[in-house]
């Protein structure tokens, strides 16, 4: 099988893999008995509202929420058509949201971007810092380089990253005047991308960055120094080394390379821990990320605004998934396409 | 070498004392595994350490009413947000024991704060063996006995108090027993949901390896944070604290399952060919004691090492849900439900002590990594 033909199959498994995550997600999401519509019209009779009643009434029938629950499955998904015809997930219609009473495509709209970009930032930042610090910590192994990296590391993944994301904050802001929450001005807010825009942006990502990569950043090292020193200890390192090669040459020639597959596999686990952080570390922090939004969500029953969310999160690790796994077979000629079924 | 003035020789290499440990005798090989394993925790001394401080503090959690000087809800409404209190013993050249200076609360009003002056002429020496709340010795036996508590007209806040005049000392004895309990009970669904099912596949594989599969990638791939959310919030909110806290302790253990059944399948797929498996089949043995019996006491032992280290994960989940206001909710006590207090900037610059519920969160998190790490290191005692 070309390289080709693997990415195609999948893309096909992940398409897969997200229907099963649609349905898991809806029925997440219907649990709690009732929906926002049914509350709302039983809190308005209860204080003898009988005009929003009516409204709610149509919004329940609009919404198709008075049906089964698959029909409103298939009709949310667009695989069946509702009271207007097919306009589901699929179609682009990603719902209304009763808490704001705007389209979901119109709250998340920005958001999503900044969610991407704050994740990839994350991942950039977790690469960036765990490499050469794996690397070096393996190298110098049971030396106080070693030592303090793994205190660092162990810190790092002890922290709860919301309380990091305080600290971080009240220090920035105290002794580098780095702005306090968000991830913009908010006189950027809304307008189109400019340069000043872009700043604004970079200097408010950097807090978020590190508090969201820093556990990934500890828990990849850990694993890059371990595998690095599983390397370490074989025979063809000793020959390099007789041979006189450079110990920084030498370790970036072989070793690294070898060590350095796992640690591109290991996105695959990173990116949902990530993800998962930057839900949490954006509502600590009042980013414009899609974290807040899922939070007012599911504490109000807004079915259709946090189905979505938690459908993009899922999709975003899934394609971050693919990619890596992509990656991987692209890096590592050994690796056989078709996976461990056949 | 170097050459003694008898004229012996002495090898110059360091000795390592490890060595000795780890060279195996005879009667070490018929040793059982446990005395193998604890003989290498041992030496791992951070392990050790971990291990013990846990130990002590599992075991302190039926007592923490008893050691904790206040109530978990009880209010003090005149001392809202008062600092941390430090327990003399000299006062003024004159050893008195333990004693506090009594505190008095005075409104500033340029700042419109509560500022706490303690009063240095009279020290009030603590009480031990009082009367104070009321509170049940390990969940049933009702006490109302405190190892130390505050002297009649002062109080004793060790770690401040919080915003309804709390003490927080005292709530983070009692928030231990939720957030600490939190991780075993989510680990325990999880171990038992990750053996099942990851026997399961591995051992009878074919479609139902399929199957249970597919579940473990999907949801391996899926963020936990968004999901947990999403599955506290679907707690119905008029079920009790006890209620709530198992339901979350589930959901936590729920989620967690996939990395654990996949360790078990992929052990079950390599050792289900060995030959006393085969032996224990033809002998009749039913599947079910042949995983039991024969295949999972093979790597138990990594199986907890494992768990070990995804206890940290859970007692961080849990308080983020608490933190988030979709965990344990008030008058549930837990470390996520204290550090909701401390949400803002503003509170933690002017109240510092209200964010200290994390030193605990870090210190335990620290302590099951480390634990862990001995653990696994150690679980292999044939390995040199």
């Amino acid at each position: 099988m070309s390289i080709l033909r693997y990415a195609i199959y999948r893309f096909g498994t992940m398409l897969l893999t997200l229907l099963v995550v649609s349905v898991l997600v809806f029925v997440i999401i219907n649990l709690p008995p009732g929906d926002y519509l049914s509350n709302q019209i039983a809190e308005l009779k209860a204080s003898g509202q009988s005009a929003g009643v009516a409204k709610a009434e149509f919004l329940r029938k609009e919404y198709a929420l008075d049906r089964a629950l698959w029909e409103q499955y298939m009709i949310w998904m667009g695989f069946m058509p509702g009271p207007h015809g097919f306009s589901g997930l699929i179609q682009g219609n990603f719902g209304w949201s009763f808490e704001f009473d705007r389209p979901v495509r119109e709250i998340v709209g920005d958001s999503l971007w900044l969610t991407v970009l704050v994740n990839m930032a994350a991942i950039v930042f977790v690469y960036a810092l765990a490499l050469p610090l794996g690397v070096i910590a393996a190298a110098k192994s049971r030396t106080w380089i070693d030592y303090t990296s793994a205190f660092v590391g162990y810190l790092g993944l002890a922290t709860p990253n919301f309380l990091l994301a305080l600290i971080l904050y009240y220090y920035g802001r105290k002794y580098l005047n780095i702005p306090i929450g968000g991830l913009m001005d908010p006189s950027f807010e809304g307008e189109p991308l400019t340069w000043e825009k872009m700043k604004s942006i970079m200097v408010h990502l950097i807090v978020p960055t590190i508090v969201i990569g820093t556990a990934g950043a500890s828990a990849m090292m850990q694993r890059l120094r371990a595998n690095m020193l599983d390397e370490l200890g074989k025979p063809y390192v000793e020959t390099a080394i007789a041979k006189g090669m450079a110990p920084s040459r030498m370790l970036t020639k072989y070793p690294l390379r070898v060590a350095f597959n796992p640690f591109v596999a290991d996105i695959g686990n990173l990116l949902p821990s990530m993800v998962s952080g930057s839900v949490l570390v954006s509502v600590v922090m009042g980013l414009q990320t899609i974290g807040p939004a899922l939070l007012t969500a599911l504490k109000t029953q807004d079915q259709f605004l946090s189905a979505f969310i938690l459908m993009f999160v899922a999709l975003l690790t899934l394609i971050g998934t693919m990619i890596s796994d992509i990656l991987l077979v692209m890096l590592d000629p050994r690796i056989r396409y078709e996976g461990r079924e056949s | 070498m170097t050459k003694l003035p008898d004229g012996r020789y002495v090898d110059d290499a360091p000795y390592d004392p490890q060595v000795s440990i780890q060279q195996l005798e005879r009667r070490d090989l018929d040793a059982p595994n446990w005395v193998l394993i604890w003989r290498k925790f041992k030496t791992h001394k951070l392990g050790l350490i971990s291990g013990i401080f846990l130990l002590f503090c599992y075991l302190m959690l039926p007592f923490a009413g008893f050691i904790a000087p206040y109530g978990a809800n009880e209010r003090n409404s005149d001392h809202l947000y008062a600092p941390p209190q430090a327990v003399h013993w000299v006062h003024e050249g004159e050893f008195l024991g333990p004693f506090v200076y009594p505190i008095t609360a005075e409104a500033d009003l340029e700042t419109f704060q509560w500022v706490f002056k303690p009063d240095t002429t009279t020290p009030v020496p603590l009480e031990f063996f009082c009367e104070g709340a009321e509170y049940s010795l390990a969940g049933f036996i009702p006490s109302d006995t405190h190892l130390f508590c505050a002297p009649d007209g002062a109080t004793l806040f060790l770690w401040g108090s919080d915003r309804l005049g709390r003490d927080v000392f005292s709530r983070i004895l009692y928030g231990a027993q939720l957030s600490l309990t939190v991780g075993l009970i989510g680990i325990s669904v999880s171990f038992f949901l990750g053996i099942l099912l990851g026997s399961i596949a591995g051992y009878f594989g074919g479609r139902i390896d399929w199957v249970i599969n597919r579940v473990i990638e999907i949801l391996r791939s899926l963020p936990e944070l968004p999901l947990w959310l999403a599955l506290s919030a679907a707690v119905p909110s008029n079920w009790g604290p006890v209620a709530v806290f198992f339901i979350i302790s589930i959901i936590l253990g729920i989620l967690d399952w996939p990395g654990l059944a996949r360790a078990v399948r992929a052990k079950f797929l390599s050792l289900r060919e060995e030959e006393y498996v085969r032996a224990a089949e033809m002998m009749g043995a039913s599947s079910g004691r042949v995983i039991r019996k024969h295949l999972l006491p093979n790597f138990m032992s990594h199986l907890i090492a494992s768990a070990t280290l995804s206890i940290p994960a859970m007692i961080l989940g849990e308080t983020a849900l608490s933190f988030l206001g979709l965990g344990l909710r008030a008058p549930a006590v837990s470390w996520g439900v204290m550090l909701n207090d401390a949400q803002n900037l503003a509170s933690i610059e002017i109240y510092p002590w209200t964010a200290i519920p994390m030193i605990p969160i870090i210190i335990i998190v620290l302590a099951f990594n480390f634990l862990g790490d001995g653990l696994r290191d150690s679980l292999d005692p044939y390995q040199q």
